[in-house]
């Protein structure tokens, strides 16, 4: 038991399933009219596994399209509208959501030793606002869909487009105020409701990370929401503000749609970073080096990240001397991201380090992390960028930061706390193998990329010169890889579900306030209040301990 | 962290001033200054929003906090305001090479 | 703590209407305790519900923050448009409809004085005020919009302009309805919550020490309140007349 929490908790005995406790009751309305963070979070999982499906197959019907480069299998129009349908359903309806709602949610409280969040009809209602967004982007996306990409670029989406344009920013719009929502309530949980002793750093710092994200959410979305109406109202009355013949500007849209989607490319990121360092930690046994430094980087990002969205524009016609400016800027808020790669690394040093799942994750995390950064700060270059933008480059860089940071992280981040929500673990042999093909499935899609993007193959095509080929086949080869490696997990986590090895209250020796409950946890989390006296990963009793994790 | 209320006065003299300061927007509405026009209309709209926000929304008094959020949103529109105004206002400069 | 959803174990039509009363049951019935069971005490409660509507607060600066910076931006690009454009607005209206706001906003802050004072008849008219001052606000909108619409000036509609850059003149005028329309619709959103929580308060849910709900809906009145400080000049006296 972790000596830093003097705390009455019925820890029943190792290995003993916690009957009576959050999963208990089985109706429907129990479900649906929950207020319990952990069940919010498992709606939250099922849903964003739906819209990932959904965009999953539009992206391995283009993988299949770019084999050939003439194409075949779909008309252009068609390809416009995969990619769009792929990149709105993966940003918006799994990748925003993903890390925050579904782990954020049923683990914050717990971490903070409190019985739920500030606000927990909110929190269900945010659940029921972002179902209707994801109701009306499947709705618009059945009807034919947009072919815009996901960036709704004017005047294409606002006078010149076939599509349902509306409908779809409707559903992103809808969307964005459940990402709102659950921001305000992180923001007010995090800072009202620690337990006694809890100071602030001696926070986890996955809390830290959840904190800075939220921040963005609320500050990032409502720019968004405007703008989403405005081109809505644009297309619909014909008038407006982004119509250059009637005096307005297309520029202007990019400014207000990137002031919004820089920040929230690190609402993706952050919350896998908060991950990374508690997996890092758990697994190597030791306190994360420089706490103060990571938990600060965190804050670092989330601010500087809102000063940098022009380096979207560098070609777009935005003035040189703002793009000079942007620049600099982008450069700056790479510097606390190196700052946690370096922190997390040298945590590892020294550690005793557990290759359980998750701990082949979070390296993996990091390395690919690294090529997506640096390959940011390449296009943060203006001279670069003139070369690179709009080619397969970009797509690769922020592939390698999206699904192999992020994703990655989430995935590591479920394996991790898989055993909390259901009481039971994973089977450990399946879960090596799924990580380790969506490692090496992940780097041959997305690698070729970087070298077709530099060749000069512009992205959103769907036809191409013939010398470009072999990286495509290699890519799609890759891709199909990569699928393997995320359907092998849907199957062992149901499977384990109902079968896996009951996993006891703490299977992982983990410090941190969630693994002093019982699992799966009681509706309430705690019997008491903890009492929280001591620093965060304090694994000095916990260095040598052996995890016996038998694999099926 | 309480929030007393004031006492009823001071809601009264808040509005008497609040008045003042809308007739002083209003009537220098009608005098040509130029570039100052915007500049004072904006410092008088200042100051009974802080006005507003100090005394009814009981900001004088608060903890650090609740004032952080406070201006926290206003920052951040002053970020988006300035950075992308730095754009359409350099757009025209002449360029470094020629 | 009591688990209201323990009992059941069907799910039949019945029980579809026994959701409905749950929901329904909450508002009209006094609070079992006045405390949420998520929090310790009252205070906690309090402080919560405060920082968590300044936080809204701050999502909503931002919300109309896109709107200001397209203002911004087509004022600097086409600052004698604007001018022009702006003459033709409303000023004699907006001008009043600006004090009325004040007052009401004045209203506001005694109610939540009143609040916490537990007077409730006090509290009661004051909510009723800050709401009737609010309605008046509309109905002086909807009068001036009127105005608007004779004189031609609603883009989409009706809009003529027959002087230099009827483009430009069209952008003021569609984020002039733009911007005090999206105003408009929190003014209406504000009325309805000042007259839920009058009706609240007559039945005397805020006399027992807690009135947090009046204090945070106060917080969004006058932010609404800040708002149209900002309108008045920026769109009724962008050229000076």
């Amino acid at each position: 038991m972790n000596a830093n929490v003097a705390t009455e908790i019925d820890i029943r005995t190792e290995g003993e399933f916690a009957r009576d406790n959050y999963l208990s009751e089985h109706t429907v309305r129990s479900w649906l009219l929950t207020t319990d963070h952990k069940r919010i979070g498992i709606l939250y999982l099922f849903t964003i596994l739906f819209f990932f499906a959904i965009a999953s197959v539009a992206a391995a019907m283009m993988r299949i399209e770019l084999l050939h480069p003439t194409g075949g299998l779909v008309t252009s129009e068609t390809y416009n509208k995969l990619f769009t349908i792929h990149g709105v359903l993966m940003v918006w309806f799994f990748l925003i959501p993903s890390i925050p709602t579904v782990l954020g949610n049923f683990v914050l409280p717990m971490m903070l030793g409190a019985r739920d969040v500030a606000f927990p009809k909110l929190n269900l209602t945010s659940w029921y606002i972002f179902v209707a967004g994801g109701a009306l982007a499947t709705w618009s996306l059945i009807h034919g869909g947009v072919d815009t990409g996901w960036t709704f670029y004017t005047p294409y989406s606002t006078t010149y487009a076939n599509s349902h344009v509306i409908s779809m920013a409707a559903g992103v719009f809808v969307a964005g105020f459940s990402t709102i929502i659950t921001g305000i309530n992180f923001i007010v949980t995090i800072h009202r409701m620690r337990a006694p002793g809890l100071t602030w750093f001696r926070l986890p710092l996955f809390v830290w990370s959840l904190y800075a994200t939220s921040l963005i959410m609320v500050l990032a979305t409502p720019v968004l929401a405007i703008t989403l109406g405005l081109i809505s109202l644009e297309r619909i009355w014909g008038v407006g503000i982004f119509d250059p013949k009637l005096g307005g500007d297309p520029i202007l849209f990019q400014h207000l749609f990137w002031f919004y989607s820089h920040p929230a490319v690190y609402i993706m990121i952050l919350p896998g970073m908060g991950v990374i360092s508690e997996l890092i930690t758990c697994f190597s046994r030791k306190r994360i080096y420089g706490y103060a430094w990571v938990g600060c980087a965190s804050m670092a990002i989330a601010i500087l990240g809102f000063l940098v969205w022009g380096h979207h524009m560098f070609v777009s016609s935005q003035s040189v001397y703002a793009g000079m400016v942007f620049s600099v800027l982008s450069f700056l808020v790479a510097v606390p991201s190196g700052v946690k790669v370096f922190n997390w690394t040298a945590t590892l040093r020294k550690g005793s380090i557990h290759f359980t799942t998750p701990m082949l994750y979070a390296p993996g995390f990091i390395g690919l992390f690294v090529v997506g950064g640096l390959t940011g700060l390449f296009l943060a270059a203006l001279s670069v960028d003139v070369h690179v933008h709009d080619t397969y480059f970009v797509i690769a860089h922020f592939h390698y930061i999206m699904v192999g940071g992020m994703v990655t992280a989430f995935m590591g981040g479920l394996h991790y706390w898989w055993p909390k929500i259901t009481g039971r673990l994973y089977p450990e042999m399946w879960g090596k193998l799924a990580a380790l093909a969506t490692f090496l499935g992940f780097n041959l899609t997305f690698f070729p990329l970087f070298v077709l993007g530099y060749l000069g193959q512009p992205r959103r095509y769907h036809v191409y010169p013939p010398e470009f080929q072999v990286f495509q086949v290699l890519s799609t080869a890759g891709a199909s890889i990569l699928g393997v490696g995320y359907v092998m997990p849907l199957i062992y986590f149901i499977w384990s579900a109902k079968r896996g090895r009951v996993a006891g209250p703490n299977p992982w020796r983990a410090t941190g306030l969630e693994w002093q409950t019982p699992s799966p946890p009681p509706k309430h989390n705690f019997k008491q209040t903890p009492v929280v006296t001591g620093k965060p990963y304090d694994y000095s009793a916990e260095k040598d301990v052996d995890l016996d994790l038998a694999s099926i | 962290m309480e929030t007393t209320t004031h006492p009823a006065k001071t809601y009264w003299k808040t509005f008497a001033a609040l008045l003042l300061l809308l007739a002083l927007t209003w009537s220098i509405g009608y005098v040509d200054l130029g570039l100052f026009n915007v500049i004072v209309a904006l410092a008088i709209a200042i100051t009974k929003a802080l006005l507003v926000a100090l005394f009814f929304m009981h900001i004088k008094g608060s903890s650090r906090l609740l004032r952080l959020a406070a201006t926290v949103g206003v920052i951040w529109l002053l970020i988006m305001l300035s950075l992308t105004l730095g754009d359409y206002l350099t757009r025209g400069w002449v360029p470094l090479n020629h | 703590m009591a688990d209201r959803a323990a009992d059941s174990s069907a799910n039949r039509p019945q029980d579809f209407v026994q959701i409905a009363m749950e929901i329904v049951e909450p508002i009209t019935k006094p609070p079992r305790s006045l405390v949420a069971e998520q929090f310790d005490d009252l205070e906690q409660q309090r402080d919560a519900a405060q920082l968590g509507m300044w936080v809204f607060l701050a999502t909503e600066v931002l919300f109309f923050g896109g709107l200001f910076l397209g203002y911004t931006v087509f004022r600097s690009a086409y600052a004698r448009d604007f001018a022009a454009a702006s003459h033709h607005t409303e000023v004699l209206i907006g001008g009043i409809n600006t004090a009325v706001l004040l007052f009401s906003s004045t209203l506001m802050a005694l109610a939540v004085r009143a609040a916490e004072l537990q007077k409730q008849k006090r509290l009661v008219w004051f909510l009723l005020g800050t709401a009737f001052f609010g309605l008046i606000f509309m109905v002086l909108k909807g009068v001036e919009y009127h105005k608007d619409w004779t004189n031609h000036l609603v883009p989409v509609l009706n809009f003529e302009w027959h002087d230099a850059n009827p483009g430009h003149v069209q952008i003021f005028f569609w984020l002039y309805f733009a911007m005090t329309g999206l105003h408009a619709i929190h003014v209406t959103v504000g009325i309805f919550v000042m007259l839920v929580l009058a009706m609240l308060a007559r039945f005397g849910k805020f006399t027992t020490g807690h009135h947090t709900p009046v204090e945070i809906a106060g917080l969004y009145w006058h932010f609404v309140d800040i708002v149209w400080i900002f309108l008045f000049p920026l769109l009724y006296l962008a050229g000076h007349r």
